[in-house]
């Protein structure tokens, strides 16, 4: 068996996700093919080649991976995909938006946001915004799968894999980049922070999150998230996100304060180790996951909080 | 313009679902249906692009049992023009209908189809993408924001870390995401309106698609549960049992 990983990067360096996809490819065995498609990709190339677990580097550099646009990536994974049993990529908003094009252009069926590997053709997924968790078979001869980052533990260093240039696939020119508007932050980039504090409607204002959640998070070196009710009042932008509709975490401690806990929240952070709740309203059903719930006042509670860490 | 708008028949999301004891499936017998929402919000788009003067046609389609006709009908409440039901008792995966919007598409030529970007129950997000590589056409998926002039379509995008813009040559494909609108309402007149709108029926016979399921579910089980936690009665006990305790901080 061998395996396909599609590397997800920034031509600069390669995202955490990308490890984790990684992990699931060792998970079920094979020798696994990296593929990094950029312009000017090169360090990343040699950054992948020493992760464990990978046998070769495949890098198509060619101008129109730039943008790691969903046409032109799909167009060249699915010209490189015969010979592969599987391929994989991270269930980010790239590996959703790539890998589905390939699986059509396949004529497979994709198996999204994989938590588990039973076996080489069989896998765990969650369904109902993880109310449940179906293990599917696919019969198909190459599986296309992506795999859910937070339930793979990411791959270290320690291999020395060959790297090859590849001819880059036919330039579909079907849409074109305008610009880019990233979310600047100096804090632990969400998906992979080890602690996530977590604000909702409770916080009444975006001035409120800021001016009471900034301390704590900075306090425990934490990355900053929200509930949809938070992003749709405008508190912090949307790629703030948890939920079943924003980013999945899984961090070791999840702090949810002025959330209620509605199901596509929880969707998205019932996974983590520890979870703790302040929220005043005690039938909340945040608590029915918090480890620890504080029926408080959050405005007196959190610079509670944050002062007895100092 | 046309716009053609697939529309998904789901458990309502308010609903907290069972998983049936014999672990074959999720309990759907008797349980409020809806909408899925980001299909509300992609038929909304549609209309508001119809109310702009942009587009001439929207046209719903759903795949499924003869109850999706409910849905097509709620589309056609919020301003549709008319609905189109594949209609099959055959469990349909995202590749099934992905082809069955292909063969819908290849009659109707509309300009621009807009999917919401995944169904709440079996979470996929895929027939968007699927579609588009299909028909060989551009894509825009988790789309917060549509502009149309010229025969192109301009596309902001919630992609992780921020937001991204990009333009393409119509025909093409956009997927939803929750902040592209807020749906509106069904008004009762327009329910009522709605009722007398033309509806056509196929069935994927009709179209010439095999919707066979590629994958077999073996079995669908309850998360592992959470054991119960404590509740702390202030704040330094808070701390106490995450230093001490869960050894977290």
């Amino acid at each position: 068996m061998s395996i396909l990983v599609i590397a997800e990067h920034d031509n600069a360096e390669v995202k955490a996700s990308t490890l984790n996809a990684i992990a699931a490819a060792k998970a079920i065995g094979g020798d696994i093919d990296l593929l990094v498609a950029g312009s000017g990709c090169g360090a990343v190339a040699e950054a992948v080649a020493r992760l464990d677990g990978v046998t070769r580097v495949l890098v198509a550099d060619a101008a129109h991976y730039a943008d790691q646009g969903a046409e032109n990536v799909a167009e060249l994974i699915s010209s490189r995909a015969s010979g592969y049993s599987h391929v994989l990529a991270p269930a980010t908003t790239f590996g959703k938006n790539v890998l589905p094009r390939v699986a059509a252009t396949l004529d497979v069926a994709q198996i999204s946001d994989i938590i588990a590997v039973e076996s080489a053709d069989t896998f765990k997924r969650p369904i109902y915004a993880g109310n449940a968790i179906a293990t599917v078979q696919s019969a198909d001869a190459v599986k296309v799968i992506t795999v859910r980052t937070t339930a793979f533990e990411a791959v270290g260093e320690g291999g020395s894999a060959s790297v090859e240039a590849i001819d880059a696939a036919v330039d579909t020119g079907m849409s074109s980049l305008v610009g880019r508007e990233l979310t600047v932050s100096e804090r632990p980039e969400l998906g992979a922070a080890g602690i996530i504090v977590s604000g909702g409607r409770g916080l009444g204002s975006g001035e409120n999150y800021h001016q009471l959640l900034e301390p704590l998070a900075d306090k425990l070196g934490a990355a900053l998230g929200a509930s949809r009710a938070a992003v749709d009042a405008g508190y912090v932008p949307n790629d703030y996100q948890v939920g079943q509709t924003g980013k999945i975490v899984a961090p070791q401690l999840y702090v949810a304060i002025g959330i209620s806990g509605a199901i596509q929240h929880l969707a998205g952070m019932k996974d983590s180790k520890v979870i703790v709740a302040i929220n005043k309203d005690e039938e909340a059903p945040i608590f029915q996951v918090a480890d620890y719930g504080l029926v408080a006042d959050l405005f007196e509670a959190v610079p509670a909080l944050t002062g007895e860490l100092g | 313009m046309k716009i053609l708008v697939p529309v998904k028949r789901v458990v309502d999301y308010n609903v907290k679902v069972r998983v049936k004891s014999d672990n074959t499936g999720v309990d759907v017998a008797n349980v409020k249906m809806s909408m899925n929402p980001f299909d509300e919000i992609a038929v909304e788009e549609a209309v508001r692009l119809k109310e702009a003067g942009i587009a001439t046609e929207v046209v719903a389609v759903s795949c499924g049992v003869a109850q999706c006709q409910e849905t097509l009908r709620t589309a056609m409440a919020i301003g549709a023009d008319r609905g189109i039901l594949v209609q099959t008792d055959e469990e349909l995966q995202p590749l099934a209908v992905a082809k069955l919007l292909k063969a819908i598409c290849e009659k109707e030529n509309p300009e621009l189809v807009v999917l919401g970007k995944q169904a709440i129950d079996d979470d996929a997000n895929q027939t968007g993408q699927m579609l588009a590589s299909m028909m060989k056409l551009p894509q825009a998926t988790f789309a917060s924001k549509v502009a149309i002039a010229d025969g192109k379509a301009t596309v902001t995008r919630e992609i992780d870390g921020g937001l991204e813009t990009l333009t393409m040559p119509l025909p093409a494909i956009v997927t939803t995401d929750l902040r592209l609108n807020e749906p509106r309402y069904a008004t009762l007149p327009n329910i009522m309106k709605a009722k007398k709108k033309p509806l056509d029926n196929f069935t994927p016979a009709d179209l010439g698609v095999d919707v066979s399921p590629r994958l077999k579910t073996l079995k669908v089980e309850e998360p592992p549960k959470r054991s119960a936690g404590v509740k702390v009665a202030d704040v330094a006990e808070l701390v106490a049992k995450l230093k001490n305790e869960a050894k977290v901080i």
